[in-house]
Formats: structure tokens, C-alpha cells, sequence
């Protein structure tokens, strides 16, 4: 770099200690806000706007079945929104989910613990393909991911001989009540999202490995520069997310007791749809836990509302899924602008 | 400052060498704890490498480290980092979104009884250090919200609370604002009491004798001199980084430079620039130059120089100031309306933000001026072939045939391409940012005696160089800046080399009052 | 460089550049010994026809990874195209084609806008087009998969054009002699005088060559029966090579890609370079989405173009294209479309599972992009 290029980092209005020290503007806090919380408003005010135009809409019976339709995208988020946040970007969890829920089948032929150890492994093992090849052999995540989508899929054609075996789950067995039951009126999977996303919450904020996920999605260079382990970290997190997408899967394919070939194109979407509705930056360094829920809410309770109003065809729910992402990061690269004074090229 | 003390951190006969180039060559240098050591010289002196040498990033070909009293050899920065060894970069290396006190604990977090992070923990001991350095921060802002200054001195608190035993701070107050400096050097003063030792590259010589105890002088990769900088005056140390001999000026026609042109005082300016300003880089800067006249930007590293150019050539945008070609004015901060008014730049980093390697020589020449040799939209490969070989055979550009890589040339016909890029748009005003950087004598000797041609042609030319003789023989004129401003402007017969010198090594007054800079 | 170490990278850079050239003649090859029905002028026309689209779509994506690019939802503006279509058949083929492009370019102008104007990131910018997309085509649509009855349409998806056979076969020579002058230093002397290099014996034998085709041109009048979408993308492949060597704009969209701060300094119009690209490429993905409807006889949106932006990705990578940008392979693009649809084929025709087509086309992504990885660490 050139003695003459400061087009590293510039700083913001605050050049004055003495304005450093009175805390952040008004304008960068109501931008932080936004940033965060912009999703769960939102989704409130959808929630209110539907449940005063739609009778069915607040019944408990519509809320228990958002839940639970939720639930399995809520734990592929889970994971896509850490990946996300480190700076990377995972395409495959769609395949994975599908490749899950198949091996669960497989596996629950022979008993229910291998039926949710055996997706696990694959797909944890698929986690770590990419999360090798993404840390250590330095390849773009993008690429890396959208060839594990291909081959992922592309494995789970091969034991469903071309997507003609679906495997049926056995019906008193445990793995496919746990799909199935309920728990105070939910879903088991409503359940162990609920619990996941407590752990997640846990994981990001609070613990050093979080505390470095967001710091190498802000500077991958200053995190490296600055002692920690990067390239294991950044493995870890294509781990989880490959682990999340198989579990999803296991638990839908237990949830409709089969182990079904066609789900999951075009999942990876809609979790980073998600993701990104929920306030995480989709360039990474900034995120949360929690607004991926609203996200991931957002999007079902907008298909909810659509299917309810009837008379729209339910492809404008992509449509409007579509529209959301664009105008989330739009905003979101503006709000960067504004705040960040550019990182020249 | 006591000598007996062994250096925590030393090199001895450090070399080390790069494909093409001897970076070091025979480098000592001593650091000793509770000591500020200032590390100067001019670009390639090789302050940068032997900074990499010490922390870890290069292993020296030549000579030894010894830290500690023990010969040391780091196999990677985070060797050095983790044994003691901290380097605060010019560029802020801390991640902008997160606050400071994540910051300054990121990789060594508090952590309560459960083994979850503390936050109030780490806020607490954040705001402690910051105010035992002197520093009113909110600790737990976005570091990208506070001003430059204020990061700077969070790297370098962060530095300093790893324990670190060597602090090594590279051009540390290149961002900051007078009362920042200030601040700055309570903490070094402070890291100093504590007896670490503290390695202070910088090019502003008012802050090397200000916080300093000893210098060392690098020229060319080699050591000029070492010692207590209370026993080197100024002057002497200006002369020893542009390796002038003080006593004897030799005039041995280093340049190719003829030096003597009659610029028609009496016509209009081709070029005017009045009160550029932008925010920490230009501070009410102006430049006028006749046709036919080379006017030099003079001044040390960072004085803003290649800042001016860029400004003038409409690649910074501007807060204030007005640029005007034969008097018409320039729209700024626009490249394209700078070139359509007959202002071409050649950029100070041919690598970076010049040549595209991967392309021809016949592409790269003809890429400014590519709609001037089409019609309808297509190449018309003759006219494209007629300018570039007129330009390859008038710069004397030597390629193995026009359709080379540029990458594969040398440097200096590079930089030719470079030029003959600029001259195929017919400019009026031609900025030149070192155009003999990095490029061997024979080379060097042809560019400089086209700059000649140039000017007598009638071009306007502005000429940067870090080559002292250069700027010294080839400028009619020569504005000399410092930190952005103009300082002052030698004309006719002051344009020597010992007036250049006196300007450059000149005790700066602040020429401003302090209280008047807190505008914003 | 140790000595290893610069025999690997030349080894690498060879590769990276013709490996994809060597795979298709040893694919070649093998299927010309082991594949029954190989070298039917039948078997040619259907896998020519089962390339042609994503063909089309490479070549849009070849011009946008050029600029460092990315265009994620040439899938989606697919299926657009194919909803349009039906929609206006009624006023004739032409209108509803036209159309159709036009629908394709706005998708672009909208992608191009939020890369080049907003400043957003090439695959969230296009992301959220492949996301909406499909589901605005499927709204044109109705949802519903569409027979189309309109004869020229047919035609022009099953139609075939009388070519005489020895020009065409010399059109091919010419390309591939052309291929192996720009990608091979077989025989290459520099001339004294002009300093250009020639290469003397290649172009005596071409001549030769020449000349004996234009001799038995002239005796026979053997013709052959292209069908008009693989000349729709021939043709197109040619006019994208055109423009990218020939054009202003091609050779300042190679620029901007090679380094986008230099063609600023330069004076090159960035912002309208890359957006006429995303433009672009919209319009070949409109294409392609008329013709594989027209071959489909049906306009499906919901399944049309599915997983065409990794088809496209995959092509132009393994046909040496840099994902960094600064260069645009089209004959590469081109070899490495007819690759991947050689692999598929052979692998079909071997009884080999489609799914295993797929895992190796993963892998060979993965190795692809693993080649363009510089020596000099991650840094364009």
C-alpha cells in the first residue's frame, strides 16, 4: 500500500476525544437499532395488520401450524446465519437437508439411533468438506458450496437409485414420534429449535468462539493479525452449519415419516433469506440469533397470509421474499455507507 | 537512558534480499527497554522490510536477531506477537464493527464463573486501561464511529496491554489531529516509563525530536547512522535520508535533466489549482503551472503531495478548492471530466493503479484513449495500430512485439506504457507521480529527457519524485509542502538543492493556531 | 521459486488454461472407442441441442465474471422469458420474442443498478432476483406448465436449416486451428522485421487444408441438416467473441474486471460498462429460456432453467475463465459447456446414474477453481 492511500478504514464525524468519549449519535444508534431489531417490527406489524384482516389468522390452531412450519427452516437458519456472519456463505444446506432426511429413513430401518447418527455424520462430513476446502485451501465459500450443492444432491440421486426409493419410517418408532408428538401443544422440532436457538443465542454473544465469529466476519485480516485461530474457527462454522441442515432434515423426514428426495431445492435461499432479513449483514461482522427467528417468522407468516387471502397465487410469496431481500440489503449496504465512510475498493 | 542495559530486541548485519533488489544490507539496530528508538529513511530505504524482519513476517538472509538475550527466529508474526513483539500498523488492523473494548480483548476475553464472557468485566478493565493512557472514550462504541486518532490509540493500547516488551509503531500519526498526537505520545511516554521498548517510524521530524531518544538513519538498504538523536541536528538528518553530502554538493549531471527553459511567464496558467482542501490530506493548497513549465511538488513522505496530484486530477474528491485548465474550470472529483479538460495523472503505483498486467502493450496504451479509435463501437485495429506503434517507437518502448503482456516487461517500460497511454489523449497537463520509481538507470535517463521534450512541446507538467536531483534539475518551480500544506515555493535561481533542503528540514512553526483546527 | 515449485506452477497454469481442451479430445477419444452410436450425425444434433441453452447462459455469465461478477439469477429471468412468451403469441412470434428480451433486459438493468449504482455485492444483488424471479414468472404463469400450439415457435425449436456440410466442417477446422495457434507455441518464430511472431508451418498446412475442402466444396454438394438452435448459439457464441475482442465496450469490460481502480484512473465509464453487462447477460438468459421453450413445445416456469446458474458457472470456470475477472475465455466457455455435457452423456450412455454425472461435475468445479487459485496467495 502506498504511502498516499488511506483507504483502509476512515473514521467517522467523531475526530474530537472529547465527542468520543459522549457516546454514539443519535443517528449511528437509531441506524444500530434499525439494523437489529428492523425484522421483529416488522413482524409484529404483519402479525397485527393479519390478525385484524384474517379471522383464522390469530387462532391457535394457524400458530401452532406456523410453528411448526417454521421450525425446520428456523435450524438450517441457525446454522447459515453463523456462516453468514464469519463472512462466508453456505449454497448447500439445501442438498444436505434433502441428503438428511433420506439417511434418516435409511438408517431408521434399522433403529432410530442410527437413523439420527447416520445424517448426521454424512452431513456433518459434508459441513466439514466445505468448511476444509473454504479455511484451509482458501477457496471462495460461494463456489465451494454451490459444488458441494451439486454433489450433495447428486449423492442422494445415487442411494435413492435416481429418486426412486423413498424410504418409509417406521411408525411407532422413536425418531418418528419425535417428529410427529407434541409438547404443550407444539411439535417436538418446534421444541428442539427453541432450545437450539437458546444454545445459538449463548454461543454468539457470549462465548469467546462467537466473540470471533463476528470479529473475523468484520476483518478477516485484523482477526488473523490479532492471534486467533481463523482458518479452524471458520472450518467449525461449515461444520454447524452442515449439521443444522442435516438435523432439519432428519426431523421433517420424521415429521411426514419419509424420507423424501424432492424437498430442500432452493432452501439455502430462503435461509439466507432469512438471515439477512433478520438484520446479519450479509457481507458478515454484524448479526444476531434472534433476528433470524424474526426473519425466518416473517417469511412463513407471509406465506401463511397468502395462502389464507387465497385468491393470490402462493407464488407471490417468493415474489415477495424476492422484494424483502433486495430492499434489506439495499438498505443495509446504505446504512453501511452512511456510517462506514467506505472502504475504497 | 542507561547503555549498559542489554537491547531487548537487536539485529545484527541483517540482510535480506527480494528477486531484482537488495532490501537490507548489513543492518544493526538495538532496541533497549524504557527507550523511544526512531526508525527513518525515505521510500526503499527499507524501514518496512526490516520492521518485517523483526516481527517475524521475513526470515533475514543475512545476520541475527537476538531477543531477550537469546538469538531468536520467528517462523510467523504471531511467533514474534505472542513472545512479546507488537506492531501497530499505519493501517488500523482492528475490526470496525465491533466496540472498542471487544477490541482490545479479542482472543483474551474476561470470562465469568461459567465460562461465558464478561462484558462488564471487559467494559470495566477497557475503560481503565483507556484512562490510565489518557484516553475519554465510550468503550463500548463501534470502533468505525470514532474518529482516526482515536482508533490509532486503541491499536496501541491494545498493543501495549498484551505485555508486550517491543511496541514497534509504524508511521503512527499519519491520521491524526494535533491534540490526538498529543495524547499519542502521553501513552508512548507512559509505555516508556514501563520500560518497554518502543521501535517510532516516522518521516515528521518535529515528533522524532519531540518524543525520541535515539535514531537510526536507513538509505538504500543500508545503515547511515545510529545514535542519540539529542546529538543529530535537523539539517543533518534530512541530508543523511536523501543521502546529500552537506560539505560537498557535487554536480556530477545525475539527471538528464536540462533544467533551463523559458516558461512564457506573460500567458494565461494552463493549469490553476486554488485551495484544494480535503479533510486531513489538503489544507488550502495551490498550484499554477504555464505551458511548457515542470513545477515539483516538493516535500517528505506524507507532506501531501501525491494527494495534490490526485486532487488536481480529479481521483480525490475535494471539500473546497477550484481547478481550471487555460482558465475554463474542472468540474472535480471526476477522473473522466479531469481528462476530457486535458489533465492526465500518472499514478504513483504503476502495479496497483496502472498497468493491467494480463493485457498487451497495445491494449494498455490504447485503453484512455479507446473511443477516440472506434467507430461505431468497434476497435478499428489500424487506427489502434498506427498510435501505438508511433508511441512505442517515439518513447522507445521495448517489447517483444506490441500484442507482450505488459506484465512481463520492466519496470521502466512499463512506465512508458503508462505514459504513452496518457500522451494518446493529447493532454494539456500531464502529473507525474514518480515516474522513475522502481525503474533501472538507462530507463530512468530516457523518461526524464521525455519530460524535457514534453515541456518544450508545451505541455504542463507537475513532477513528484522522491529522487532529490530529480525535482531539484527537472523543476522551473518547486512548491514545498508539509502535512498538507504549503509551505513555501522556490522560483529561478532559488531552485537549488541547499534551498530545497533548508525548505524540507525548516522547524516547523505551526502556522496555525491549535485552537483553529478544531473546525469540524 | 525453487525449481519444483516452477514446474508445478507452469504445470498448473498449463492446465488451468487447456486442461479443459485435453478433457474433451480424450473424452473424445474414449467415446469414439467405447460408446456405441457415438459418431452419428443423430447423436451430434441432440447433444448439441441439450447444450445449446445453457451454452447461451455461459456466455452471459462468462461476460459478467469478466468484471469480477456474478450472475446468480440467469435461472430465474429464464423462466420469465418462458411465462412472457405464451402470454403474447398472440400478436405474432416476433412481438412475444421481442418481448421476451425485453423482459431480460430489465432484469439486468435491475441487477446492474444495484451492483454498479447502489454498490452492492454481485451475488446478493442477483440473489434476490433469483429468489423473486421465479416466483414472478410463476405469477405471469399462473402457476401453470403451458402447451404451446404456435407453429413458428415449433418450428424454431425443431426445425433444422440446410447448411452445406464442407464450409460448415471448415468453419470448425478454423476454429480449432485457431484454438490450437492461440493456445499452443508449437512452431512460433518472430519475424526479424515487424517483431510479430508466425507461425510458418501452421499456416501452410491450413492452407493446404483450405484449399483441398474449397477443391471438394466445389465437387460435392453434400448438405446437412443444423438444427436452428444450436445455430442460434453458434452464432451467438461468435457474436459474444466478437464483442469481446472487437468492441470498445468488450475490451473496457475486460479492464474493469482486470482492475477496476486502473479503468477508473483511466477514465473508463465503470458504472455503464458493468451495467450494460448484467444487461447483457439478461438477454441471453431471455434467449435461452425462448429456445428451451420452444424445444420443450411448453412453457414450464417452475422447473425451466433450474440450476442453470451452476450449469453456467461450472462452464465458464472449467473453460479458464478467472473468477477474479481482467479476462473472458469464449471459446473456453464455450469447450467447457460441451464438456460438461460430454461427461453427462457418456456417463448416460455407460448406464452410469445421472447422479454420478453430478458428483463429478462437483468435483471438477472444485478442481477447476482449485487450478485458478494463484501462486502469489489470494490477491488479484
Amino acid at each position: 500500500m502506498t504511502a498516499l492511500k488511506q483507504d483502509h478504514i476512515s473514521g467517522g464525524d467523531s475526530d474530537d476525544i472529547s465527542v468520543a468519549a459522549a457516546g454514539m449519535t443519535r443517528a449511528e444508534w437509531l441506524a444500530a437499532l434499525v439494523q437489529r431489531r428492523g425484522s421483529l417490527a416488522v413482524l409484529a406489524l404483519v402479525v397485527v395488520i393479519a390478525s385484524i384482516s384474517f379471522g383464522h389468522f390469530a387462532t391457535i390452531a394457524n400458530a401452532q401450524n406456523i410453528a411448526m412450519q417454521s421450525s425446520f427452516l428456523a435450524i438450517v437458519a441457525l446454522g447459515m446465519t453463523f456462516v453468514i456472519i464469519s463472512g462466508g456463505i453456505d449454497l448447500s444446506v439445501g442438498s444436505v437437508y434433502a441428503l438428511g432426511g433420506v439417511l434418516a429413513a435409511y438408517g431408521m430401518q434399522e433403529s432410530s439411533l442410527l437413523g439420527l447418527l447416520l445424517p448426521l455424520a454424512v452431513c456433518g462430513g459434508i459441513g466439514l468438506l466445505n468448511g476444509v476446502l473454504v479455511a484451509y485451501g482458501r477457496l471462495a465459500p460461494f463456489i465451494v458450496t454451490l459444488a458441494t450443492l451439486l454433489g450433495a444432491r447428486g449423492l442422494l440421486q445415487a442411494i435413492t437409485d435416481e429418486g426412486n426409493v423413498t424410504r418409509l419410517m417406521p411408525e411407532g418408532a422413536f425418531l418418528t414420534k419425535l417428529g410427529q408428538g407434541t409438547f404443550l401443544g407444539l411439535g417436538w422440532p418446534v421444541w428442539i429449535a427453541v432450545v437450539l436457538f437458546a444454545i445459538g443465542v449463548v454461543l454468539l454473544q457470549r462465548t469467546r468462539f462467537g466473540h470471533s465469529t463476528v470479529a473475523i466476519g468484520g476483518s478477516r485480516e485484523a482477526a488473523t493479525l490479532m492471534g486467533l485461530p481463523v482458518a479452524r474457527r471458520t472450518m467449525l462454522l461449515y461444520l454447524g452449519s452442515g449439521l443444522t441442515a442435516g438435523l432439519a432434515g432428519t426431523l421433517a423426514a420424521a415429521y411426514s415419516a419419509s424420507g423424501v428426495t424432492i424437498v430442500g431445492v432452493g432452501l439455502e435461499l430462503d435461509a439466507i433469506a432469512a438471515v439477512v432479513i433478520g438484520g446479519t449483514l450479509l457481507t458478515g461482522g454484524a448479526g444476531t440469533v434472534g433476528g433470524t427467528l424474526a426473519g425466518v417468522l416473517l417469511l412463513k407468516v407471509i406465506q401463511n397470509i397468502i395462502n389464507q387471502i387465497g385468491t393470490l397465487s402462493s407464488h407471490y410469496q417468493s415474489v415477495v421474499s424476492g422484494a424483502f431481500l433486495a430492499i434489506v440489503v439495499a438498505v443495509q449496504a446504505y446504512l453501511s455507507r452512511a456510517y462506514l465512510r467506505g472502504r475504497r475498493r | 537512558m542507561d547503555d549498559a542495559t542489554d537491547a531487548v530486541l537487536a539485529a545484527r548485519s541483517v540482510g535480506k534480499r527480494f528477486p531484482g533488489v537488495i532490501a537490507l544490507s548489513d543492518v544493526d539496530i538495538e532496541l533497549h527497554g524504557g527507550e523511544v528508538h526512531a526508525l527513518v529513511g525515505e521510500n526503499g530505504a527499507g524501514k518496512s522490510t526490516l520492521i518485517k524482519v523483526l516481527t517475524g513476517v521475513y526470515a533475514p538472509d543475512d545476520g541475527t536477531l537476538t531477543y531477550l538475550n537469546m538469538p531468536a527466529s520467528f517462523s510467523r508474526p504471531l511467533d514474534a506477537q505472542a513472545a512479546g513483539i507488537s506492531t501497530v500498523y499505519q493501517e488500523v488492523n482492528l475490526v470496525p464493527l465491533q466496540s472498542v473494548a471487544s477490541n482490545l480483548f479479542l482472543g483474551r476475553e474476561p470470562r465469568n464463573r461459567l465460562g461465558l464472557l464478561d462484558f462488564r468485566a471487559m467494559n470495566r478493565e477497557a475503560r481503565k486501561i483507556l484512562d490510565a493512557y489518557g484516553i475519554p472514550v465510550d468503550v463500548t462504541r463501534p470502533l468505525r464511529t470514532l474518529g482516526m486518532g482515536v482508533q490509532q490509540m486503541v491499536a496501541v493500547a491494545r498493543a501495549a496491554a498484551t505485555d508486550a516488551k517491543v511496541v514497534i509503531l509504524d508511521e503512527p500519526t499519519s491520521s491524526l489531529e494535533p491534540r490526538e498526537v498529543d495524547t499519542l505520545f502521553s501513552i508512548i511516554a507512559k509505555l516508556r516509563d514501563d520500560g518497554v521498548a518502543v521501535l517510532y517510524v516516522s518521516h515528521r521530524l518535529d515528533e522524532l525530536y519531540r518524543i525520541c531518544d535515539a535514531v537510526t538513519v536507513l538509505r538504500d538498504g543500508k545503515l547511515v547512522h545510529t545514535g542519540p538523536i539529542a546529538d543529530l541536528p535537523r539539517l543533518q538528518l534530512v541530508a543523511m535520508m536523501l543521502g546529500r553530502d552537506l560539505d560537498e554538493v557535487q554536480r556530477e549531471g545525475t539527471t538528464k535533466f536540462e533544467g533551463e527553459r523559458t516558461a512564457d511567464e506573460e500567458t494565461a496558467p494552463a493549469l490553476a489549482a486554488r485551495g484544494l482542501t480535503a479533510k486531513h490530506r489538503l489544507d488550502n493548497v495551490d498550484v499554477t503551472v504555464q505551458p511548457g513549465e515542470i513545477v515539483g511538488l516538493g516535500g517528505l513522505l506524507g507532506a501531501g503531495r501525491s494527494e495534490t496530484a490526485m486532487a488536481i486530477a480529479g481521483a480525490l474528491p475535494l471539500d473546497a478548492g477550484r481547478v481550471t485548465v487555460n482558465g475554463r474550470r474542472v468540474r472535480s472529483g471526476s477522473v473522466a471530466a479531469a481528462m476530457r479538460a486535458g489533465i492526465v495523472m500518472l499514478p504513483e503505483d504503476r502495479k496497483a493503479d496502472g498497468i493491467l498486467p494480463e493485457l498487451s502493450v497495445r491494449e494498455n496504451i490504447a485503453l484512455a484513449a479507446l473511443p477516440r479509435m472506434s467507430a461505431l463501437g468497434l476497435v478499428s485495429r489500424r487506427r489502434q495500430n498506427a498510435v501505438v506503434d508511433t508511441f512505442m517507437r517515439r518513447l522507445r518502448i521495448k517489447a517483444s512485439s506490441p500484442d507482450q503482456k505488459v506484465g512481463e516487461l520492466s519496470g521502466g517500460n512499463q512506465q512508458k506504457v503508462l505514459l504513452a497511454r496518457l500522451l494518446c489523449t493529447e493532454p494539456k497537463v500531464l502529473l507525474l507521480d514518480e515516474p522513475t520509481r522502481g525503474i533501472d538507470v538507462g530507463a530512468k535517463a530516457e523518461v526524464q529527457s521525455l519530460v524535457d521534450e514534453l515541456a518544450k512541446d508545451g505541455l504542463a507538467v507537475v513532477l513528484i519524485s522522491s529522487e532529490f536531483e530529480e525535482v531539484v534539475e527537472g523543476s522551473d518551480s518547486i512548491v514545498v509542502l508539509r502535512e498538507g500544506r504549503v509551505v513555501t515555493e522556490l522560483h529561478g535561481s532559488d531552485v537549488n538543492e541547499a534551498a530545497l533542503l533548508a525548505a524540507l528540514a525548516e522547524d516547523a512553526k505551526d502556522p496555525q493556531d491549535p485552537k483553529d483546527s478544531a473546525d469540524d | 521459486m525453487t525449481d519444483v515449485a516452477v514446474r508445478r506452477d507452469t504445470a498448473r497454469r498449463w492446465l488451468r488454461d487447456n486442461g479443459v481442451y485435453a478433457a474433451i479430445v480424450l473424452l473424445i477419444g474414449y467415446n469414439l472407442i467405447f460408446t456405441d452410436n457415438f459418431a452419428t450425425v443423430a447423436n451430434l444434433n441432440t447433444q448439441l441441442v441439450q447444450v445449446a441453452p445453457v451454452l447461451i447462459v455461459a456466455l452471459g455469465m462468462a461476460l459478467v465474471i469478466g468484471t469480477e461478477g456474478v450472475d446468480l439469477s440467469v435461472g430465474s429471468v429464464m423462466a420469465i422469458a418462458a411465462a412472457i412468451l405464451p402470454l403474447y403469441l398472440g400478436y405474432g412470434l416476433a412481438p412475444a420474442i421481442g418481448l421476451a428480451l425485453v423482459a431480460g433486459a430489465l432484469c439486468g438493468l435491475l441487477n446492474g443498478t444495484l451492483v454498479a449504482v447502489v454498490g452492492i455485492q454481485p451475488i446478493v444483488a442477483t440473489l434476490a432476483l433469483l429468489v423473486g424471479g421465479r416466483g414472478l414468472a410463476l405469477v405471469f404463469a399462473d402457476g401453470q406448465l403451458k402447451n404451446i400450439n404456435n407453429a413458428e415457435l415449433l418450428d424454431l425449436g425443431t426445425g433444422k436449416a440446410s447448411v452445406p456440410l464442407i464450409p460448415l466442417v471448415a468453419a470448425v477446422l478454423a476454429v480449432v486451428a485457431w484454438a490450437l495457434v492461440r493456445h499452443t507455441t508449437v512452431g512460433r518464430t518472430q519475424v526479424a522485421t515487424t517483431g510479430r511472431t508466425v507461425r510458418p508451418v501452421l499456416l501452410i498446412v491450413c492452407g493446404i487444408g483450405l484449399l483441398l475442402l474449397a477443391v471438394i466444396a466445389l465437387s460435392t454438394g453434400t448438405r446437412i441438416n443444423v438444427p436452428f438452435i444450436v445455430l442460434i448459439a453458434a452464432v451467438l457464441a461468435v457474436l459474444v467473441w466478437f464483442l469481446v475482442r472487437q468492441t470498445t465496450f468488450g475490451r473496457q469490460l475486460v479492464s474493469v474486471g482486470g482492475n477496476r481502480a486502473a479503468s477508473a484512473l483511466a477514465g473508463l465509464p465503470v458504472r455503464r460498462v458493468l451495467m450494460t453487462t448484467y444487461v447483457i447477460s439478461g438477454m441471453l438468459a431471455a434467449i435461452a429460456g425462448i429456445i428451451a421453450t420452444a424445444r420443450l413445445t411448453a412453457s414450464d416456469p417452475s422447473r425451466i432453467g433450474e440450476l442453470f446458474e451452476l450449469s453456467a458457472i461450472t462452464a465458464v470456470v472449467v473453460g479458464g475463465t478467472p473468477l477474479s475477472g481482467g479476462r473472458v475465455r469464449v471459446l473456453g466457455t464455450v469447450a467447457g459447456a460441451l464438456l460438461m455435457q460430454l461427461i453427462a452423456a457418456t456417463l448416460i450412455k455407460h448406464n452410469l446414474p445421472p447422479s454420478t454425472a453430478q458428483i463429478v461435475q462437483a468435483a471438477i468445479i472444485v478442481a477447476a477453481v482449485y487450478l485458478q487459485r494463484s501462486r502469489s496467495g489470494g490477491g488479484q
